[in-house]
């Protein structure tokens, strides 16, 4: 058996969204699209699932929070509570606000970067990483989707042509 | 066009009317003199509440012994001054509990404006189908200015002690009522230079408030944006002279009260207390409208934008209130650090209750993009933000008034009462007035198919 896909390439966005659309309403499996740019909605016509990583930021920044406090907690109440210029070491609270811009960039911190750091391998990327770039049009002005043969190589060709594709490729992959 | 419910206006009567027996009670059990304070004194002076006071009293003797040795007269008067001191408190009470509902009111119809005005000018595409509700909350601002300035008269003829620099010999070096810091600000605080100014902050806002209404009526039956451009020019001279009039009007109305104490972002803080609360009350009104079928082309993006900016804002109050709150707290300058010792003190639960009630809540339950779209999660945030603003000027006013005689009681509840059934009555009335949507504004279409 042989993997074979097709590679619809298309040169403007609207008609990849009606070429996506129709390619769902026909029950062909879309394995993957291409594009230079962000397309909007392209994700909701593909069904592709909504992003969980602002759940992840809101966790990450709970866990910087966390730490901040009991990084300043340790610190400064448990540790060796020095009078430092008549601050109140006795507790927590009641020298709070004086590290609240602590615990605040604390949270924002590790909100960002450990969001990031989630989104880079989620996504895969990382520096010397082989690019998967199936034609290099698709960096500039050409969009490119990407369906998977099964044993329907003609009707596939055919259906795609129809949608304003402007060029359409029967690619063996391995 | 709209119809104002049977329902709902006669639920405005009820609580104007409710509101203003509430009111009238309040005013006709302030205590009288200082024997009605001493009978109500003695009959607290059961608990906790007699022991604090007799220890305030050995504390006051000792200080009088030591200075002066003629220590029985002295507790005499020190009593005298004690009794004198709650009378006034006591006496306030009621005028000060109808002074933050008005203020909270007035203010929040402003806030509706600038953020209205500031729509206009950033030339937002998605709030045009909102703009009569706008109108319609800012209707408010007129109504409450003629009862706000009113009261700012009485105070200037001394029918209440709201504001202590107005009273009689306070800059006089002669009288006993000296008071040689506020003597030192009375080029800035006195009643005719005060008054003059809130003549003009008041006119100056009603003003725009008219004139973009106006304009905006009349781009619906014209061929041309002529008024449109125009609106947009009042709209962004509105804005400046809004900026400088809100800061000087947070230093006459609010931090006045507490004449010994000052701070520089007080005018950020206030404003943003009131522009949340409007932007919330847009909110709140949209959803009602909505939920009666009149507004078509308001859908869930509009009303999620609404909420990303109660969101947004209530953060901004937040730090605001926070770095106001920590400066003064971190550096601890006696003369800056009272204004909070005494509400930490004597108003913890307000004080702290109000950043939970504006931060913590908020930030907790708005932060999910599928919740601002909620109706009935919006209304819970919506109502929660609103309090804790009321809260929040409630906590600005009270201890410069009432200090330590505060309670939300039948005076609180009346004032609030009366001024929401005003406020209901008054809004709706305006939204009948006028088509809910402007026809030929030119971002109508945009905002009509306005998604996010």
């Amino acid at each position: 058996m042989s993997n074979k896909v097709i590679y619809a390439i298309y040169n403007d966005d609207d008609i990849l969204m009606d070429a996506v659309k129709k390619t769902r309403a026909a029950h062909h499996h879309i394995e993957e699209v291409f594009s230079p740019f962000p397309v909007h909605g392209l994700d909701k016509a593909m069904g592709i699932p909504p992003t969980r990583l602002a759940i992840c930021a809101f966790i990450y920044g709970l866990c910087g929070l966390s730490f901040g406090t009991w990084m300043m907690n340790y610190i400064m109440i448990q540790d060796w509570p020095q009078d430092i210029g008549g601050k109140p070491s006795f507790s927590y609270i009641e020298n709070m606000p004086s590290f609240v811009p602590i615990m605040f960039e604390e949270t924002v911190f590790f909100a960002a970067h450990l969001m990031v750091i989630t989104f880079y391998m989620r996504s895969r990327l990382w520096p010397f990483k082989q690019a998967e770039n199936p034609d290099v049009r698709t960096t500039d002005d050409h969009f490119l989707m990407e369906v998977a043969i099964h044993d329907n190589e003609e009707e596939l060709v055919s259906f795609f042509q129809s949608t304003g594709a402007v060029e359409v490729k029967v690619i063996e992959k391995n | 066009m709209y119809t104002f419910s049977s329902k709902l206006k006669t639920f405005s009567f009820i609580l104007m009317a409710v509101g203003l027996l509430g009111i009238g009670y309040g005013f006709f059990t302030a205590p009288k003199d200082i024997k009605a304070v001493e009978t109500l004194l003695a009959s607290e002076s059961h608990g906790e509440h007699a022991a604090a006071t007799a220890h305030e009293a050995v504390n006051s003797h000792e200080v009088a012994a030591s200075t002066s040795g003629k220590s029985e007269v002295n507790e005499a008067t020190e009593h005298k001054e004690h009794l004198e001191h709650v009378l006034h408190q006591l006496q306030n009470k009621p005028w000060a509990a109808f002074y933050v509902a008005c203020i909270f009111f007035m203010l929040l119809s402003l806030g509706t404006l600038a953020f209205y005005a500031i729509q206009q000018v950033a030339q937002a595409g998605w709030s045009p189908v909102l703009f009569r509700v706008m109108q319609g909350i800012t209707a408010y601002l007129p109504v409450g200015s003629v009862v706000f300035f009113v009261f700012l008269l009485l105070a200037g003829f001394h029918m209440n002690h709201i504001f202590i620099w107005l009273n009689e010999g306070i800059t006089d070096p002669k009288s006993v009522d000296f008071d040689k810091i506020i003597a030192g600000k009375s080029g800035y605080l006195n009643f005719p230079f005060w008054i003059l100014r809130a003549t003009i902050f008041l006119l100056g806002w009603n003003a725009y408030r008219y004139f973009s209404r106006k304009n905006c009526l009349a781009q619906d039956e014209s061929n041309d944006n002529s008024f449109y451009k125009k609106n947009f020019n009042i709209s962004a001279m509105f804005l400046v002279f809004f900026i400088v009039s809100e800061s000087i009007m947070s230093w006459d109305w609010i931090m006045s009260i507490d004449p010994h104490w000052s701070s520089t972002l007080f005018g950020w803080y206030v404003f943003a207390s009131f522009f949340v609360s409007g932007i919330t009350m847009i909110a709140m009104v949209t959803v009602y409208l909505k939920s009666r079928g009149y507004l078509q082309n308001v859908n869930t993006s509009h009303i999620h934008d609404l909420a990303k900016f109660m969101f947004g804002i209530s953060v901004f109050w937040t730090y605001l209130w926070f770095s106001q709150f920590m400066l003064i707290w971190y550096a601890n300058i006696p003369e800056e650090v009272t204004y909070f010792v005494t509400r930490i003190q004597v108003y913890n639960l307000p004080f702290f209750g109000a950043v939970v009630m504006n931060f913590l809540f908020p930030i907790l339950i708005l932060i999910n993009t599928d919740f601002k779209r909620i109706t009935w999660i919006l209304v819970m945030a919506g109502i929660v933000i609103l309090l804790g603003h009321y809260v929040d000027f409630f906590n600005m006013i009270m201890p410069g008034t009432v200090g330590g005689s505060w309670f939300i009681g039948v005076s609180e509840i009346s004032s609030l009462a009366f001024f929401l059934g005003l406020f209901i009555f008054v809004v709706f009335t305006a939204l009948t007035k006028v088509p809910l949507l402007p026809k030929r504004n030119p971002f109508i279409d945009e905002s009509k198919h306005f998604h996010y």
